[in-house]
């Protein structure tokens, strides 16, 4: 029977948990705190002491955590590449902007369990020697935001925060730092340009890799708000015991948010690799199926940036087998279990553990314009495959789901799609707006074609009004004048 | 929507005489702490902005120069930021700001029927883009992108407090009795 498994949900969904000090304190909270800033220092065989920061980063190599925040980066290993001899501050920056689509687990931990990530941030600050860390919240967490200054109001008075922390010498300050509604600031190089109060273009790969030229071009690390909770337990139980959680290289457990046609829509945690997709959405601990009479259609795995999974799809999966051997197995789509590793190898991603179903009742068209009219709207507009083709290709949907359709709008999409991902673009944005577009029109063909050939015949004077230059004043995302007002003309497709 | 390229001549709407935009000092005061939390004041503007439109419900040139002048930099440094992030409002907005979320799960739910709804009961334009207010000022009401909370599809947000599961009679009665919603909890997540 597959079930929930709750390590970091553990008491934050109890009823009568409360998101105050005193309530944490009641639970054990930031005893893993005091273990990790006190631990005595190790000598290895060769002679070497490792001191206490060493020890917890050594514990996040060896529990094998990867990122929650979309890309799965190791955590360990990210924290390797900080440059510690430069002589400059490091920051460490909590990304609590949660914008992708379908996602809403980080908003479950800041709501209702704030001490839980402020436990496991300064434990990440103290391993990486930082003294000053921000959690950058997107801006309609208005509540949210309140709820972590009062967390870390409290944490100063107990001395868990500020100068000297629990008596160890030890000084950290966190600050609270507000966005205001653009999805762009959640990558993290948009993120530090945004924290440094500018406009949130990401920046360019090499040179400002954060580890090295992060923000005020200091060594920064940026990790997700379900990340940072992590390390609180890896430091508590122990990088192996961490490990023992999940599947090998998917350890720990990851926070799915389920949303769509489901009957029970919700956040669960779940130990990464030992439930499948399929029973995330059937099963009645989880989804419990879809509603009366209905069929599954589509499933999108990993917020609306991964490539979606059409029901009764079967992938080939490439495994090394225990003898070293590659085997490739077939599998249908349900049958995938939920992790990093295999949703890749089936051509998609976990990312940001978000999974929206979707059922019979809609057309996959509608479902492509909704999504494309969200990337149209939130590119930056820096680099101009990224900003042309993710309006083009909400232009052409916008105007095919409306019943103007043409032939060859499937072969458009495709096209536009394929010449936007793969290093043409700065950030990896410019990917995640064509992937939805690659995998749904060519998994679901038909429907396109369909759609097209309704449409009228092309006619130029048949243009819609939404697009023409009296509306190209229209309101924000976008950062070109022009690209954003197009971004609005198509905001409202679907 | 009044959005000129940054010549900072004014934009039209937001044009008021200087005379009669001052910052009261208790928010000067808590602005100046937010400025002195960050290593560099740059980092504060987006944090001033907030605090500004907390206060004023929207961003004036006025409120734009201030802020340039606070943080030592051209007014074009703070211009480039309210033209870009969606929150920052460069007119005057409703006592209720309603944001009604647009994305995919939300959308599933329903939530463009509550849009078209509450457009239509507003006399509001359902087709035009970006925020639009009501000629008596009431009501402003926008689009926006996913609001994190689409397992409670669909979701609205009116002020700071998020409303879940909304039907049509929920817009039905908040028309016809705003008073609940300026009383209205603070939002909760679920
Ligand atoms: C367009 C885009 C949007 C992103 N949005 C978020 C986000 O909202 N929250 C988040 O934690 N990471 C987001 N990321 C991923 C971050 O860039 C970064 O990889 C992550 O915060 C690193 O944290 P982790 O290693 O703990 O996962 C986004 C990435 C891209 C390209
Ligand atoms: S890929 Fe798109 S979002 Fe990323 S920097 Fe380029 S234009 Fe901006
Ligand atoms: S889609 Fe509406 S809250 Fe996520």
């Amino acid at each position: 029977m597959p079930a929930e498994y709750r390590l970091i949900l553990k008491h934050a969904l109890e009823p009568g948990y409360t998101p105050d000090l005193a309530c944490y304190l009641r639970h054990g909270g930031y005893e893993t705190l005091r273990k990790g800033l006190t631990l005595p220092p190790r000598t290895l065989p060769d002679g070497r002491s490792l001191s206490p920061q060493e020890q917890i980063r050594e514990e996040v190599v060896k529990s094998g955590l990867r990122g929650r925040g979309g890309a799965g980066f190791p955590c360990g290993l990210k924290w390797s590449f900080v440059d510690r001899r430069s002589g400059k501050p490091i920051y460490l920056i909590c990304n609590a902007d949660e914008s992708e689509p379908g996602t809403f687990k980080d908003r479950q931990i800041i709501y209702r369990d704030p001490h839980q990530l402020l436990e496991g941030m300064i434990l990440a600050c103290f391993a990486n020697d930082v003294h000053l860390g921000f959690i950058y919240i997107r801006g309609e967490f208005t509540e949210g935001a309140r709820i972590l200054e009062r967390a870390l109001a409290e944490a100063r008075d107990h001395g868990l925060l500020g100068k000297n922390i629990l008596g160890t010498g030890y000084d950290l300050d966190i600050l609270v730092h507000r966005g205001a509604g653009a999805y762009i600031c959640g990558e993290e190089t948009g993120l530090i340009e945004s924290l440094e109060g500018k406009r949130p273009y990401p920046r360019i790969k090499p040179p400002y890799f954060p580890a090295v030229l992060g923000l005020y071009l200091c060594p920064t690390i940026v990790n997700n708000v379900e990340t940072l909770c992590n390390i609180k337990h890896i430091v508590a139980m122990g990088g192996s015991e961490f490990a023992k959680i999940g599947t090998p290289n998917n350890t720990g457990t990851r926070l799915v948010s389920l949303s769509g046609h489901v009957r029970r829509p919700g956040c669960y945690e779940i130990e990464t690799g030992k439930v499948t997709l399929g029973e995330l959405i059937f099963d009645p601990a989880f989804g419990g199926g879809l509603r009366e009479g209905r069929q599954l259609q589509a499933v999108i795995p990993g917020g609306v940036s991964a490539k979606v999974f059409r029901a009764g799809e079967r992938v080939s999966l490439r495994r090394r087998g225990l003898d070293g051997k590659e085997v490739v197995e077939e599998r249908d789509v349900l049958d995938l279990p939920y992790d990093f590793d295999t949703l890749i190898a089936a051509g998609s991603m976990s990312g940001s553990g978000a999974v929206i179903v979707i059922d019979d009742s809609v057309s996959m068209v509608d479902v492509l314009a909704n999504i494309s009219a969200f990337f149209a709207h939130e590119s930056c507009g820096q680099c101009t495959p990224c900003r042309e083709g993710s309006l083009w290709m909400a232009k052409i949907l916008k105007r095919l789901a409306s019943g103007r359709g043409r032939p060859r709008d499937a072969e458009d999409l495709l096209h536009i799609a394929d010449n936007i991902p793969g290093g043409r673009t700065i950030c990896a944005f410019g990917d995640a707006c064509s992937w939805p577009v690659q995998s749904t029109v060519s998994k679901f063909k038909e429907q396109f074609l369909a759609r097209g050939a309704e449409g009228e015949p092309y006619r130029k004077v048949a243009q819609p009004a939404a697009t023409s230059v009296a509306r190209l004043s229209g309101t924000g995302g976008g950062a070109h004048p022009a690209a954003s007002a197009l971004a609005s003309s198509v905001s409202t497709a679907s | 929507m009044c959005r000129r390229p940054p010549g900072l001549d004014g934009c039209r709407k937001g044009k008021q005489t200087a005379m009669g935009w001052t910052v009261p000092q208790s928010l000067e005061a808590e602005i100046d702490a937010l400025v002195a939390r960050y290593p560099v004041k740059r980092s504060a503007s987006l944090m001033v902005l907030h605090a500004l439109q907390r206060h004023f419900g929207w961003l004036s040139q006025q409120a734009i120069e201030w802020t340039a002048q606070k943080l030592g930099l051209q007014p074009i440094h703070i211009y480039e930021l309210v033209t870009f992030y969606p929150m920052f409002r460069q007119e005057p907005v409703g006592r209720w700001q309603i944001k009604v979320c647009r994305t995919l799960s939300c959308w599933l739910a329903g939530s463009h029927e509550l849009h078209r709804r509450l457009c239509e009961r507003l006399g509001l334009d359902p087709h035009r883009q970006g925020p639009q207010t009501t000629a008596d000022g009431r009501f402003t009401v926008e689009f926006v992108e996913c609001l994190a909370c689409c397992h409670t599809a669909p979701v609205v947000m009116i002020n700071d407090d998020l409303w879940e599961r909304v039907s049509l009679e929920q817009v039905e009665s908040w028309l016809t009795r705003p008073e609940q919603l300026a009383a209205s909890a603070p939002a909760q997540a679920s």
